[in-house]
């Protein structure tokens, strides 16, 4: 567990050095996960501890958001000054660009599983 | 125990990170309960309960953000090496996205501007301030990426972040249900619409509903992070001109 927890730790710090070297406008972290998927594919997958270890901090990435969402109890002013902009902007855009999204991939795979009906 | 020495253990210990720590925990593992009570019913949101209640903890005993923030800290670091995990589900899926990658590019570019230049547009025609419009237009990627995008932009990047949760909290209660009403009902298109509008919370929920929903999610929300920090800087001052008189 702590091997593949450090080999995550690795990645991100990889991640981090090539974002900073390169200036490039990803997160450090995302990069990470570029950087091990590449890993994965040459090594033809995670071993089990890594799978392992992976599943556990995935099962629980509600809980990592909640330090962050805690800080909304800092903007409560502008939220209350502002809040039906915000929220109908927040919420009807967020409803347009799932649809755009799902209605989107769905179209074209389902086409695409009918053995292309053009 | 009398009312003075409560006092005095509470002076020492909210000053503690470990009692915030311990609390986010704590709360958390209620919302999880509550959570599966409800059957995994998506309003009953862990992320969106385990906030309300620790504002409210907060609020009531006059604690300050930065002071409750110096004990979540730990939980939030995790964040980066989960966000690093996240590739192994992406593994796993490899061989289905590969097949899908022409649709899935697609899907990503029309998603991405729908979902941040509309935020924009919506909130300039309701007559929203400039840096609240500006802090809205990222809110559907992953909170370091839309920080970094609203501050170049002359947003406010903690705004922003408050923006990015609420969006992720709304789309984990509500985007299947609002996906599935739209007959959009196979696994991998809600996954990407999830991931790609609501970011971490949204893969979050998606990994809820199954692995393949979960990876699907967890590529757009990588892919709509990149996406957006290389085009909405240039791509918002052209969009803002259209609004201005």
């Amino acid at each position: 567990m702590i091997a593949a927890f450090a080999l995550l730790l690795a990645f991100q710090l990889a991640g981090e050095t090539l974002r900073v070297a390169l200036h490039l406008p990803v997160p450090g972290p995302v990069l990470g996960m570029a950087l091990l998927m590449v890993y994965l594919i040459a090594r033809r997958g995670p071993d089990e501890h890594l799978r392992t270890t992976a599943g556990g901090l995935l099962q629980n990435l509600s809980l990592l958001f909640v330090p962050a969402g805690t800080g909304v109890m800092l903007h409560a002013s502008r939220l209350a000054d502002e809040a039906w902009p915000i929220a109908i902007a927040l919420v009807a855009s967020t409803i347009l660009g799932l649809a755009a999204t799902g209605l989107t991939l769905h179209y074209l795979t389902r086409k695409r599983a009918n053995g292309g009906t053009r | 125990m009398n009312t003075e020495s409560m006092t005095e253990i509470w002076v020492y210990l909210s000053a503690q990170p470990l009692l915030w720590l311990t609390l986010t925990l704590a709360v958390y593992m209620l919302a999880i309960l509550l959570h599966r009570k409800a059957g995994g019913h998506p309003a009953v949101n862990p992320v969106l309960i385990s906030v309300a209640v620790l504002v409210s903890l907060l609020l009531a005993t006059g604690t300050p953000y930065q002071r409750y923030f110096d004990g979540a800290q730990f939980v939030h670091f995790l964040l980066g090496p989960t966000t690093v995990a996240l590739a192994v589900p992406l593994h796993g899926q490899l061989k289905r996205l590969m097949e899908m990658s022409g649709p899935l590019l697609i899907a990503l570019v029309v998603g991405s501007l729908v979902a941040g230049l509309s935020a924009y547009g919506i909130g300039a025609l309701l007559g929203a301030s400039t840096p609240t419009m500006v802090s809205l237009a990222p809110k559907s990627v992953t909170t370091p990426i839309a920080m970094g995008v609203a501050e170049r932009l002359g947003g406010l990047a903690s705004l922003t972040a408050v923006f990015v949760i609420l969006t992720g909290i709304f789309g984990a209660i509500f985007a299947d249900g609002i996906l599935r009403r739209m007959g959009v009902k196979d696994d991998p298109s809600i996954g990407f619409a999830l991931g790609l509008a609501c970011h971490g919370i949204g893969t979050a929920r998606a990994f809820q509903i199954s692995e393949q929903t979960g990876a699907f999610a967890a590529l757009a929300m990588g892919l709509n992070g990149l996406f957006t920090a290389l085009t909405l800087p240039w791509l918002l001052p052209m969009v803002a001109g259209l609004f201005k008189p």
